[in-house]
């Protein structure tokens, strides 16, 4: 994110140089530029923005795929929040949010700090938490479903070996999203690369500086790593709970898209799917989906909103 | 943490500590999938579980890919992961060189724009797309999950322009003195410095299309369509019991990606740590 504001404001320059008068070659310039940027003005154009004015429109339609559909008002608006199935939805998708992203940023800093100590087998650490974040969704699913099998799995082997009884996991609805979340973890060794080379950006002299007053290790990670990892923090809070509102191919996977048992694993993305494809209720996912588009806007805005309290950009102090 | 002298040798025997217990969960799923996937069928469900089978049945490999059409949902795989990456290295490069060094009005707004694209949940023009690719008659095809690449991705253009943005501008000048065209400093000086970067999102892109199943599954309806992800899923509703087939397919879709990963791993870190996203 950091890198977002200071390219917008690299761009200036160059703007200021082309307001000096029109000159051929200037013209030139401006319509190679747009040439180039062609095919992108059209995607925006084709694959963005026409879909976002007709998801619109269909949101108050009841479009089918059989059929046209009529325009119907708010009137899909209203049943959705008389539906219950919805409401289930969106709590599993909230719970799902705010238990995985705040534990993923944690789990992933704490990994970071460990792989960048100057310990021996660092490469091969590094290579083994970063691995199973290669590995497809579809593949995590299903090793999984075998693993926190509750007959045959190595899970609740391991559980009994200590004595404890394990749970029927994702067959239980008190388990199933904790499951999940576990799952979920499993895959986040792409942050913990992202962390990692915000660690190695942290100039040595702030270290070396604490060092002469007498600082010890963990007045060093709490003063001076993690306020200045804090950029990298907030570009993953914010790529993780937008990815985290749209958790789909997990939970459908391991239900085949049931969201079973008892909708504990139904996600609203989930829903919006079994609504458009499923029942082929095209108006009434569209309204869903914009007011996914609604949660995404309110959740990025307050955590932009928040960036003050805790974001540090280095130079900016 | 800091290369400090006095980081005892307690810290680092902690550290191997909890890196050794945190890495066995990171681990052992993968060992469990490979062991499983060399298990005679009666040994799947011995208690207590056994990592290491009396006998490896490696024939388990040529039984699942003679289950299902394996090779026809590869070919498959292959043909959209393919299109669609060369779709991408075509659009990126050339959007995002204009954004980042064409001195045009509309770079600056574009830019913006883009950024907003890429906080856009893709639900919202999912169905849209859907219903005017059903009127094309492309539901049902391949078409729809390639074809947007030739378009632009905002998050590859994203990519792209910040690691333009870090190349001396006196490159392009000196190359315009001598009379050079637009089109040549593009294509024989800039698109050759940025390699790193085009390998990381052709990488980017490959393993998204390979690995995608939202895109499949929405789109592919006919078996001969499928792709390696809708495949894999087919083959665990109806032979749900043959967990050792299952998984040594796992191990076939998953390994080439963890191969070609570690072979270009260099330039991939390259290209993005470049690229100011860290």
């Amino acid at each position: 994110m950091a890198a977002i504001e200071t390219s917008l404001n690299e761009d200036t320059s160059t703007a200021i140089q082309l307001r000096r008068g029109k000159t051929r070659f200037e013209r030139k310039i401006s319509l190679f530029g747009m040439i180039f940027a062609l095919p992108w003005i059209l995607g925006l154009i084709l694959f963005n923005v026409y879909p976002l004015f007709m998801s619109a429109y269909y949101s108050f339609t009841s479009y089918s795929i059989l059929e046209k559909g009529s325009w119907v008002g708010l009137q899909n608006y209203q049943t959705l929040f008389k539906d219950e199935v919805f409401w289930i939805s969106i709590y599993n998708t909230l719970y799902f949010t705010f238990i995985y992203v705040p534990l993923s940023i944690v789990f992933g800093v704490s990994l970071a700090l460990l792989l960048n100590m100057k310990i021996r087998g660092q490469g091969f650490y590094r290579t083994l938490f970063f691995i199973p974040s290669l590995v497809p969704p579809v593949a995590t699913t299903i090793i999984w479903m075998w693993l926190l099998n509750p007959q045959y799995g190595l899970v609740n082997y391991w559980l009994g070996e200590l004595g404890i009884s394990g749970p029927a996991w994702i067959g239980s609805e008190a388990w199933s999203k904790p499951s999940l979340i576990l799952m979920s973890l499993w895959g986040t060794g792409q942050a913990v690369v992202i962390y990692l080379a915000g660690l190695q950006d942290i100039p040595q002299d702030y270290y070396d500086a604490s060092h002469v007053d007498g600082a010890n290790t963990w007045q060093r990670v709490r003063h001076i790593t993690l306020p200045l990892l804090t950029p990298v923090i907030f570009f993953n809070l914010i790529m993780g709970t937008i990815g985290a509102l749209q958790n789909f191919v997990l939970p459908f996977t391991l239900t085949n898209g049931q969201g079973t048992p008892a909708n504990s694993m139904m996600f609203y993305v989930m829903y919006l799917y079994t609504n458009g494809f499923s029942y082929l209720k095209m108006g009434y996912a569209s309204a869903m989906a914009w007011i996914l588009f609604l949660l995404v806007v309110v959740l990025t805005a307050v955590i932009f909103l928040s960036q003050k309290r805790w974001v540090h950009y280095q130079g900016k102090e | 943490m800091d290369g400090s002298q006095s980081a005892g040798r307690m810290q680092k025997m902690s550290a191997h500590f909890f890196l050794i217990i945190v890495g066995a969960f990171f681990l052992s799923p993968f060992l469990w999938m490979l062991s499983t996937s060399l298990k005679a069928n009666n040994e799947l469900f011995v208690w207590p579980p056994k990592w290491i089978p009396d006998v490896m049945h490696w024939s388990n490999y040529p039984d699942a890919i003679n289950y299902i059409p394996f090779f026809m949902y590869l070919y498959n795989t292959l043909a959209i992961a393919g299109l669609a990456t060369l779709g991408v290295l075509f659009s990126c490069p050339l959007v995002a060189y204009s954004l980042a060094r064409v001195p045009w009005k509309g770079a600056k707004p574009l830019f913006a724009v883009t950024l907003m694209v890429m906080m856009m949940p893709y639900q919202v023009t999912m169905i849209p797309i859907f219903i005017a690719f059903k009127n094309f008659g492309w539901v049902g095809t391949n078409i729809p999950l390639w074809l947007p690449a030739f378009f632009g991705a905002p998050f590859f253009i994203f990519l792209l322009r910040q690691f333009f943005m870090g190349l001396p501008k006196e490159l392009e000048d000196a190359a315009r003195i001598d009379g050079a065209a637009e089109l040549r400093i593009y294509w024989q000086i800039m698109l050759p410095l940025c390699k790193p970067a085009l390998l990381t999102i052709a990488l980017f892109q490959f393993m998204g299309s390979w690995t995608d199943y939202q895109g499949p599954l929405i789109y592919l309806s006919e078996e001969s369509q499928y792709t390696l992800m809708l495949g894999m899923q087919a083959f665990k509703s109806q032979h749900g019991a043959e967990w050792q087939m299952m998984m040594a397919t796992l191990v076939m879709i998953t390994l080439p990606i963890i191969i070609i990963y570690f072979l270009v791993q260099k330039a991939f870190i390259r290209g993005i740590t470049f690229s100011g996203i860290k």
